[in-house]
Parts: C-alpha cells; sequence; structure tokens
C-alpha cells in the first residue's frame, strides 16, 4: 500500500521509511509559527519546561498581525511580551508592525515555507502554506511551546481524501468559490482529521493565490491540512520568494484515500456561505430574495492578497458603493499594499467609498476595524460565519469571494459582478 | 487515573471556540478571567450555574474553529473536569490533552446523556455512567502516550518528567 503526498512528507520527517494512516509520530520540524494572541500563553507554557532558550531561532516565526497596531492596553502587553521573547532569544523572523502582514499570507511571501517542509503554527489557518506543497498544520499554544523549545512535534498519520480537479473556472469564479463548493458538499467536519490532497489537471487552472486560498480553508471542513502537488507555478513563486531549499514529494499511485471527489471548475459558480456555518453554502444563482448588507470586508489570511485586491478593483472601478454601506479594504501584506498603491488599486477603493487599513486580522475575529451591531450583516472575504465571530451574537456573516463581496458593496445587498449594470 | 463526576451541560453540533471562547476576550491569557466569559455567546447562564467537576457533553465536531488554546482553558478554568462529545475537532482535542483537560470521544454517550443528568467517568477504563439514567457507555481510551500526557496534566510536565 503507498502512501499520500502528506504521509511521505510525514515518514521523511520521522526519518521513517514508511507511515500508516492512525500511526502515532514524532517529526522534525522546518518551522514553528505564532501570532500575538497564541504566543503569549506558549511563551508562558515555554518557561516552565526544562529547556534553555529555542531549539532554532531561524525556524521560528513571530507575527503579531491580530490585535496589530496594538487595539488596547491589554494587546499592547500581549504584543510586548512578544517583543521581548523575541528579542531576548534572537528570533530572525520576527515581524514588527510596518513589515508584519497577516501571517499566512507573510510567511510564503518572505520565503520561510517551501514544498516539503514541515510546519506547525498556532493559528487554525496554518494549513495554509500546503498550496506549496508543504505539510503545515494549526496547533495549540502548548504545542507551540513545545516545538519552540524541542524542534519537534507528535502527530497521528492522517488518512486523506482526494479532491479531482478537472476544467477550469469562469470569470468571476475564483479559490474562494472552490473552497466554499467543497465545504459547502462534505461538511465542516467532512475531512475530520484528514489531509485534503488536491491533484489533476485543472490545477493548471488555478494561481497562487487560488491555490493559497483553498489550502487555508482546509481547517473549515476539519481537516488537518490541505495540500497541492508542486508544479511548475508552484516552483516559479519558491524561487522568486526563497532561497530554502525545497524537497517535491508526490503520492505513491497505489497511495490509499478514504474518499475521492471530481471538481469541474467549470461547472462552478460564485458560493456564499449564509450564516452560521461554512457550510452553509449557495451558489449565487440559488438566492432569489434580497438579502441586504450592512458592511462588506475585504482582505484575512483567506483573501488579502493581490489577485483578491484586482478583482475587488475591476469590479469596483468606476463605481461607489452602496449609500450607508461600510466597505473595509485590508491588504494582507506591506509588500502587498505597496503593490496595490503602485498599480492604482487603492484610488479605486477610495474613490469608490471604500477604507484601506493597514494589515490586520481585526475585523475576521471581531477584534476591531469593523465590529458588527446587533442585526447587522456583512458579507465577508473571510473564513469564520460563526455565532457572534465579527461581532454582536445576533449579526450576520455571509462568506464570498473578492468578486462577490466587491459586487454586494455596490448594490448594498449579495451580488454577483455580472449582476451590475 | 482520576475519575470525573458531575452535573451535565448539554450542547449541540458544532460548538467552535469563537462561542466556547469570544475573541473580543482574548486580550487576556489569564485563566480565571477567561472562565468568566466561557460560553457566553450560546448560553448565557453556564458561568453562573457550573459548580467544579460539571461535565460538558456535546455532539459532534466539538471545538472546531480556531486554535486558540484559550478555548479549552476557559473550559477547565470554569471548573468542568470532562468533556464528552461524538467527536472534537483536531486542534481542539491536542489542546485539551496537552493542558490536561480530559475529554472523551463517546457518540452513544453524547447521544443518550441529557442536560442536568449526575454523569461518572472513569479515564482508566472509559467507562461513562449515567448515575441518573443508571445508563453505561464505553468510551473511546487514549493511546497510552496520551494518558501519559493527561496524567502528567499537560504536555509541558509530561516533556520535564522525561
Amino acid at each position: 500500500m503507498g502512501m499520500t503526498m502528506t504521509q511521505k512528507i510525514l515518514a521523511a520527517h520521522a526519518g521513517l521509511e514508511k507511515v500508516e494512516a492512525g500511526q502515532l509520530i514524532e517529526a522534525n520540524l522546518d518551522l514553528v509559527l505564532g501570532n500575538d494572541i497564541t504566543s503569549p500563553v506558549a511563551i508562558k507554557e515555554m518557561e516552565k519546561m526544562k529547556v534553555d532558550g529555542v531549539f532554532d531561532k531561524d525556524k521560528i516565526a513571530l507575527v503579531p498581525d491580530h490585535f496589530v497596531p496594538n487595539k488596547d492596553i491589554k494587546s499592547a502587553e500581549h504584543c510586548k511580551c512578544v517583543r521581548e521573547f523575541a528579542y531576548r532569544n534572537e528570533i530572525t523572523n520576527y515581524f514588527e508592525v510596518g513589515e508584519m502582514g497577516i501571517e499566512h499570507a507573510l510567511l510564503p511571501e518572505k520565503g520561510l515555507t517551501v514544498a516539503g517542509d514541515v510546519i506547525i503554527g498556532a493559528d487554525s489557518h496554518t494549513c495554509t502554506y500546503g498550496a506549496l506543497g508543504a505539510f503545515s498544520t494549526g496547533v495549540g499554544s502548548t504545542d507551540m511551546a513545545a516545538g519552540m523549545a524541542t524542534g519537534k512535534a507528535w502527530f497521528k498519520v492522517p488518512s486523506a481524501i482526494k479532491f479531482n480537479i478537472v476544467g477550469k473556472p469562469s470569470k468571476w469564479v475564483s479559490g474562494k468559490d472552490v473552497i466554499l463548493h467543497i465545504i459547502g458538499m462534505i461538511g465542516v467536519d467532512g475531512a475530520l482529521y484528514k489531509s485534503m490532497e488536491f491533484v489533476g489537471e485543472g490545477i493548471k487552472n488555478l494561481t497562487m493565490d487560488d491555490r493559497f486560498t483553498i489550502a487555508n480553508m482546509a481547517i473549515e471542513a476539519g481537516g488537518k491540512n490541505g495540500i497541492f502537488p508542486v508544479d511548475d507555478l508552484a516552483i516559479e513563486y519558491m524561487k522568486e520568494h526563497s532561497k530554502k531549499t525545497y524537497t517535491i514529494y508526490e503520492a505513491d499511485e497505489d497511495a490509499v484515500y478514504d474518499e475521492e471527489y471530481t471538481i469541474d471548475l467549470s461547472t462552478l459558480r460564485p458560493t456564499i456561505a449564509f450564516p452560521h456555518l461554512p457550510e452553509n453554502t449557495k451558489t449565487i444563482d440559488e438566492i432569489k430574495e434580497d438579502i441586504k448588507i450592512d458592511q462588506v470586508v475585504i482582505g484575512s489570511c483567506t483573501n488579502g492578497r493581490l489577485d483578491d485586491l484586482r478583482t475587488a478593483a475591476e469590479v469596483l472601478k468606476g463605481r461607489h458603493v452602496a449609500k450607508g454601506m461600510r466597505c473595509i479594504v485590508i491588504p494582507a501584506t506591506q509588500a502587498i499594499y505597496m503593490q496595490a498603491m503602485e498599480e492604482g488599486l487603492l484610488k479605486t477603493f477610495i474613490e469608490a467609498g471604500a477604507v484601506v487599513s493597514t494589515p490586520t486580522c481585526g475585523p475576521c475575529l471581531g477584534g476591531y476595524m469593523g465590529i458588527l451591531a446587533a442585526g447587522e450583516r456583512c458579507v465577508s472575504t473571510t473564513n469564520r460565519n460563526f455565532v457572534g465571530r465579527m461581532g454582536h451574537v445576533d449579526s450576520e456573516i455571509y462568506l464570498a469571494s473578492p468578486a462577490v463581496a466587491a459586487a454586494s458593496a455596490i448594490t448594498g445587498k449579495i451580488s454577483c459582478p455580472c449582476q451590475l449594470a | 487515573m482520576k475519575a470525573a463526576k458531575g452535573t451535565v451541560f448539554k450542547y449541540g453540533d458544532n460548538v467552535d471556540t469563537d462561542v466556547i471562547i469570544p475573541a473580543r476576550y482574548l486580550n487576556s491569557s489569564d485563566p480565571a478571567e477567561l472562565a468568566t466569559h466561557c460560553m457566553e455567546d450560546i448560553d448565557k447562564d453556564f458561568v453562573k450555574k457550573v459548580q467544579k467537576g460539571d461535565i460538558m457533553v456535546a455532539t459532534k465536531n466539538f471545538g472546531c474553529g480556531s486554535s486558540r488554546e484559550h478555548a479549552p482553558i476557559a473550559i477547565k478554568a470554569a471548573g468542568v473536569s470532562c468533556v464528552i462529545a461524538e467527536t472534537f475537532a483536531r486542534i481542539f482535542y491536542r489542546n485539551a490533552i496537552n493542558i490536561g483537560l480530559p475529554i472523551i470521544e463517546c457518540p452513544e454517550a453524547a447521544k443518550g446523556i441529557d442536560a442536568g443528568d449526575v454523569v461518572e467517568v472513569n479515564f482508566d477504563t472509559g467507562i461513562i455512567t449515567d448515575v441518573t439514567k443508571g445508563t453505561t457507555y464505553k468510551g473511546q481510551a487514549f493511546p497510552e502516550f496520551m494518558q501519559k500526557i493527561i496524567a502528567a496534566e499537560g504536555l509541558v510536565n509530561y516533556i520535564n518528567e522525561k
């Protein structure tokens, strides 16, 4: 019986020739990540361990991004704790305000995540780096602490679900629609404890940013990781961004999968997840009634990349957001922000009546920069629409692509760019 | 290993970490402070009613969503002695073990036990007893090394003892 792509990476990092689903292993880590919410807890736990500092100062990334620039005194204390730990341990990859970005957009851009790596991060969306052919998964603060101290983590080797991607997406269909469609199909626990392995000839029709979005939301189906094969596009991305050596692993031909699905990109439609679970999906054509919207958020580790901003700007260009609409655009990193400025995208947003913010996770998790009041509705390019996620428990979040979010900002109701005059 | 006994708080499918501890409180990492907001977005009465030793029972995919360890920390600090569910989301599962919050997967118990029942859990055997109803269930026993982590009251102590 052969191994899946994920199993091969794990076996290599555990020093084993072969692993099987369900086996408990200890794997060597290539990178350990934390943010301003999870790192303070990890630092406190690490201080209880009988260790002298971190295992490798170059293999830890600390990214304050959730509540920065500091939203209040308590957040400032957390950030201070992370900053002091980073300086004390001479952490190479600590990113201060001004150089930081939303962690899962920032780390690939900085070349810290490459194919074949094993990466843990104390943030559930750490699974994003599977887009480059890495095994990466979210953990909690104690796992992060143990990872920082020992350079190792324990894993139960996952089984996998195979998604065979075929066809070419139509205009206004992006990676977000692909992953929302899949979550709608298999449910928020459809891939619980499992790898989601994306394969097939249709992958060439997905941009790197599409793939980051798809891998990013593997956790929203309960997945342990989402992973793509390493093709020319991924290699080109890594060569452009990274000096690290990458290793390409491929699933064995006789690898066994729990389930297999075929996703024909040409048949997908703009897809929206209704409150209060990412699995409550409807295509734009299935929405018959007008759903009035108060706020639109375009950003996050899911959809704050350049492709996303370009699409949103294409929709907003020469148009204006609806009266009473708050449209918040958040480029995910400083480099994306700069590029968006040079391309004139920021000007388009501002002329359309949107606000543009410094990189932050803020509104996605109801932290700050766009909290919802009771009864308010938001179309958001973020990743979760749980009860109270973005504010009041009686507010509602509709998850969608940047194209749908931008179009909805213009009409004031859930809309697709294809419906605009 | 220890046993747990307490009154049950019952919840449904997909209880996410945003309702277990909303992000607006994550500017703190103090367990006692987090405990005062535990479950408040789906059950305002939980923190008023919970007694030390009480047990939480839920159906599938408990703890889905964010990786925040603050979620099991809040539950543990609120006094809960054990969480029983049909299934747990994987990051929550790791986190609970790593901080020494006993959790146990048992689909039958998750369905059969009701709010307010008094329930006893034996962690060595995985036997769950609904004292109120007089029923017993066999939960999923932990692999040996996870038992050691739980017995050490968390991963940090376990690593220190190794």
